[in-house]
């Protein structure tokens, strides 16, 4: 599986207050929720994302409030993978639950640049910046996880099993 | 292998005699718990995947905290949703309005969290437990589903953390300034994916409510779970509000730690997280300049519990809140609103010009009952000060003890009774 497209690039310890805001918390609409995502930060994301594009940030992406609304609204607006050096615990686990890919990488997440064209391949972990040349090797995920994200999410390996 | 207190409870709930830091393990679950936000995801991801059935009614804890009493049409419809949910499962720990309260300080205060428990909630604050020994974090709309339909979880055994806390604190020196001070000195990732474990004498000098409170926190530096030992006061604590067997575990003494710190609570003051991380923190003595604020708020999970009202009360008595300053006192139960209206706290914060709500977790993030205009600055003893979480994107939330709170409000700039 691969993933492919430009980079929307920020950095550490993007919220999830900013990914969603709570004022929107009263819908649980994917698509609703996507026509909001990163407005707190970033006012041009809804209007600038493709279907395809990758987020990239530093520390710490997702972190405070557990809602889930975070990356559904990520996952709902098109984006095909969050790359960054480190995840806030909760956001990394509602990512894998709910089949959005993340990955983990310091030296992507430092050296790629806003509005590069990158493409993931998740089987190998390896992250090419097609705009730079520069490639790079992510953190695959253990052999649990993966089988939670094969299985497109946590209640299907349960239904499944 | 020397194993964490944490470590302990997990290897006991997975049925394994010991366990190891990053170890991928399935435990049982004594509780489940989400509230009017969360809740709805989960309960319709339940239903798209055809998974009808509950695997223990007594052991799910709904709580509509957040958007309630319902501030507009679409949060009255996820209210119904968890509401008719609850009743369809015949759900015993269903929280009404009238009856409910904020989640984590409500589900101690029924006795539904007591130690060597593992608990999961839909909710990011819900590593408040730990403050009574018991293993509880916080997780999404999808963990809780499969928690609700399995019983189970899984997890990552994290490496820990270990605080040792000496000496005694001043007056009006809290809980909320010590886990201010922690999170100021390891930063917000400082314990990510990590456990919090507090020890030492000086954790005799905290009383449950400081605990409460920095368990509460310990999301805020990152960390899995924060988790206090059970001492004879946690043990009065739970033998008062529950009738639940209670297990103790403690560390090995040989337990390794990623990194040890001492904390001398004489030497805490009064600390203050600036805008807009909970890192961002300085001392009452740090600030040199006036910083006049709009409004101040004394509630939420982290700081709406009784002792943090009583010491909010001794500060406001006989006094008036500042010009054109919004004073806004959040019980976070309907019990501890009875108690606060019984011992006069109430009549203090009305006669100061403050307005006394219902419980609601409402301002925290910005969802109604105190959202903040462009520009304006709000001290808050809630739990984050991030971009826009109280309102409009440049406002600003100044986080602190309800002692700090208070005297601001009177002030009208940030102050300190000490």
């Amino acid at each position: 599986m691969k993933a492919c497209g430009k980079v929307f690039k920020y950095g550490d310890n993007v919220d999830t207050d900013v990914i969603i805001p709570a004022r929107y918390l009263n819908s649980s609409d994917p698509a609703e929720l996507a026509t909001h995502c990163m407005e707190d930060i970033d006012k041009d994301f809804v209007k600038n994302v493709k279907k395809g594009d990758i987020i990239v940030a530093t520390k710490n992406f997702g972190c405070g409030s557990s809602r889930e609304h975070a990356p559904i609204s990520i996952k709902a607006s098109g984006v095909s993978c969050v790359i960054a050096e480190t995840f806030a615990r909760i956001f990394y686990r509602n990512s894998i639950n709910i089949g959005l890919p993340i990955m983990e990488c310091k030296e992507a997440s430092i050296a790629i640049n806003n509005g590069d064209e990158v493409e993931v391949d998740f089987d190998n972990g390896i992250i090419y910046d097609k705009t730079t040349g520069e490639s790079f090797k992510g953190q695959p995920f253990p052999e649990f996880m993966q089988k939670i994200i094969n299985a497109e999410g946590l209640l299907n390996k349960i239904k499944n099993s | 292998m020397a194993m964490t207190m944490t470590q302990k409870i997990l290897a006991a709930h997975a049925g394994l005699d010991s366990v190891v830091a990053g170890q991928l393990i399935e435990a049982d679950l004594d509780l489940v718990l989400g509230n009017d936000i969360t809740s709805p995801v989960a309960i319709k991801e339940m239903e798209k995947m055809n998974l009808t059935e509950i695997f223990d009614k007594d052991k799910i804890a709904l709580v509509p905290d957040h958007f309630v009493p319902n501030k507009d049409i679409k949060s009255a419809e996820h209210c119904k949703c968890v509401r008719e949910f609850a009743l369809k499962n015949k759900i015993t720990n269903y929280f009404e309005v009238g009856r409910m309260g904020i989640e984590h300080a409500l589900l101690p205060e029924k006795g539904l969290t007591v130690a060597g428990d593992v608990i999961i909630g839909a909710d990011s604050h819900t590593c408040t437990y730990g403050a009574l020994g018991a293993f509880s974090t916080g997780v999404g709309s999808t963990d809780m589903a499969a928690g609700m339909a399995t019983g189970k979880a899984w997890f990552k055994v994290p490496s820990a953390i270990k605080f040792n806390i000496v000496g005694k604190p001043s007056k009006y020196i809290s809980g909320k300034d010590l886990i201010l001070h922690i999170i100021g000195m390891i930063g917000v990732d400082g314990a990510l994916y990590k456990s919090m474990e507090f020890v030492g004498e000086g954790i005799k000098n905290l009383t449950m409510d400081d605990r409460f409170t920095v368990a509460n926190m310990a999301i805020e530096a990152g960390a899995k779970n924060g988790i206090f030992p059970v001492d004879d006061l946690a043990i009065a604590y739970m033998k008062e509000h529950s009738k639940r067997d209670f297990k103790i575990y403690e560390a090995d003494e040989d337990a390794e730690y990623d990194e040890e710190y001492t904390i001398d609570l004489s030497t805490i003051r009064p600390t203050i997280a600036f805008p807009h991380l909970p890192e961002n923190t300085k001392t009452i003595d740090e600030i040199d300049e006036k910083i006049k604020i709009d409004q101040v708020v004394i509630g939420s999970c982290t700081n709406g519990r009784i002792e943090d009202l009583r010491t909010a009360a001794e500060i406001l008595k006989g006094r008036t809140v500042a010009d054109n300053l919004r004073l806004i006192v959040i019980p976070a139960t309907q019990s501890i609103y009875l108690q606060a209206i019984a011992e006069g706290l109430v009549n203090i914060f009305i006669e100061a010009g403050g307005v006394v709500s219902t419980p609601t977790c409402g301002p925290c993030l910005g969802g109604y009952m105190g959202v903040l205009a462009k520009g304006e600055k709000c001290v808050s003893t809630t739990n984050r000060n991030f971009v826009g979480r109280m309102g409009d994107v440049t406002s600003e939330i100044y986080l602190a003890s309800p002692a700090v709170a208070a005297e601001s409000a009177v002030k009208g700039y940030i102050a300190s009774p000490v």
